[in-house]
């Protein structure tokens, strides 16, 4: 069991800038992702994306906002439990929380801050009607294992640079490797395309264009697909695994279940003071959120991550005296012992 | 500044008759989202950047429509629910001549 003052759920740029505020205050924060990589949408759709509404920097890509929250906050040691979706939610008689993933993993915390931008991200699925039959029974939307694949034969489909990037590691694991795309185009890396394109010259990518998978054979595991080249008749391609990589779309997901008032998709706060949610103890910052007059920007995020650790202080100390104190008077203690503090003015008379 | 009228049939098959500025540099997307005439975190989840393709619609009518770029063009190739009127409701500016534009919102995905 992970145990931690602040269960974020959500390690986008919100998630990440709420374990600074925390750590301010001496909390220690544990982050959840649906996604193997911090950053939210900032890493995994648009990381080579500027933006230009961070106050204080006139533009920064999206993958270097995520570098600099991983760097502002590391001296807080924050928990990451990564590749794993938040599923379910326990409020224990003390009125502290048990969060468990969707593997199992479980979270004692005396705080929750959902920080779930649009959702979990999650596999888009292509329109074949029986696909959800074979789930986990030889199509796969992820790779996780490689090694499953040794000596087996693979149909990859999508033309994005996941597409790309694993026909060209998984030709030298599979016995057979085939990528089919809708167009004779592929978006990517320039190197993934030219090594394609090489690997399909000396015969070890099968490549079909432009086609689509429009069925998967097989009883109780896959066997085949059926593909289909635009205006022509379908044809079987022998397969132990047909592997769709179309990107990631969000899903609110198993965080609508939690008895969360929800609205426009969004978890409703409380703005007016702390935005916590309607179960005591369990706060939504961020674009998961919705109140009157919501914006979805990251810098609205950062306010309220700020708002709610103070609230969530209160709510751990209810007792202690506390008041704000600026990081430039005060420093920044880490819990890894450094510590961060305006240097000194000299006093010293001058003859 | 023109207001131009564009006609919408949503995800449920009605058609919703709306206003668009177009001194705004708005899209059709956050056309469709001002209007709320797709439930929101549905729609526009890249924020327009072509990269998501949630705000996918077919076009109805013969207007002339800026072209398709290569942006994109590369995310309708991976997108479902694809047909050959498809465009992405974030690259269409509403400009003057647009003005009539008839669209259906294509099913989420």
């Amino acid at each position: 069991m992970i145990t931690t003052d602040i269960l974020i759920i959500g390690a986008g740029p919100t998630g990440l800038f709420t374990v600074f505020e925390a750590g301010l205050l001496k909390l220690k924060c544990h982050l959840i992702d649906a996604l193997p990589q911090p950053g939210g949408q900032c890493s995994e759709i648009y990381p080579k994306k500027p933006i230009y509404d961070i106050p204080g920097f006139p533009e920064i890509l999206a993958g270097d906002l995520t570098k600099n929250l991983l760097e502002q906050s590391k001296q807080f040691e924050p928990g990451f439990t990564l590749g794993e979706r938040a599923e379910t939610i326990e409020k224990l008689g003390d009125g502290t929380f048990i969060v468990m993933t969707n593997k199992g993993t479980k979270h004692h915390a005396k705080i929750v801050a959902i920080a779930g931008g649009l959702g979990s991200f999650e596999p888009r699925k292509p329109l074949i009607p029986t696909i959800l039959d074979f789930e986990d029974k030889g199509v796969e939307y992820i790779i996780k294992e490689p090694e499953l694949y040794r000596n087996k034969k693979v149909v990859i489909s999508g033309g994005g640079d996941s597409a790309l990037d694993w026909a060209i590691f998984l030709s030298n694991v599979a016995s057979e490797v085939t990528l089919i795309h809708r167009r004779n185009e592929f978006r990517g890396a320039l190197d993934s395309v030219e090594k394609v394109q090489e690997l399909k010259n000396l015969g070890k990518i099968n490549l079909i264009t432009p086609a689509e998978v429009k069925g998967i054979l097989g009883t109780d595991k896959v066997t085949g697909v059926a593909v289909q080249k635009k205006g022509e008749d379908a044809f079987i391609i022998d397969a132990d695994h047909f592997i769709p990589l179309f990107g990631l779309s969000p899903k609110l997901g198993p965080i609508g279940n939690w008895g969360l008032e929800i609205e426009k998709n969004a978890i409703k706060v409380n703005n007016s003071l702390d935005y916590q949610t309607n179960i005591p103890g369990i706060y939504a910052i961020g674009d998961v959120n919705t109140y009157p007059g919501k914006l979805k920007l990251i810098l609205c995020g950062f306010h309220e991550a700020t708002l709610m650790c103070q609230s969530a202080y209160k709510r751990i100390f209810p007792n202690k005296k506390y008041v704000m104190k600026y990081t430039t008077v005060g420093g920044v203690d880490g819990f890894d012992g450094t510590r961060k503090e305006a240097p000194k003015a000299v006093v010293k008379a001058i003859q | 500044m023109q207001d131009i009228n564009i006609k919408i049939t949503d995800r449920n098959g009605v058609t919703h008759n709306v206003v668009a500025p177009t001194d705004m540099a708005m899209n059709l997307m956050e056309v469709v989202r001002s209007y709320e005439l797709a439930e929101e975190g549905t729609i526009g989840i890249c924020g327009g950047m072509a990269m998501c393709a949630s705000c996918q619609c077919y076009v109805k009518s013969n207007h002339e429509l800026p072209e398709i770029s290569d942006d994109e063009d590369a995310m309708l190739a991976e997108a479902f629910h694809v047909e050959d009127n498809s465009r992405l409701g974030c690259q269409i500016q509403m400009t003057p001549e647009i003005n009539g534009l008839e669209v259906e919102l294509a099913p989420e995905s």
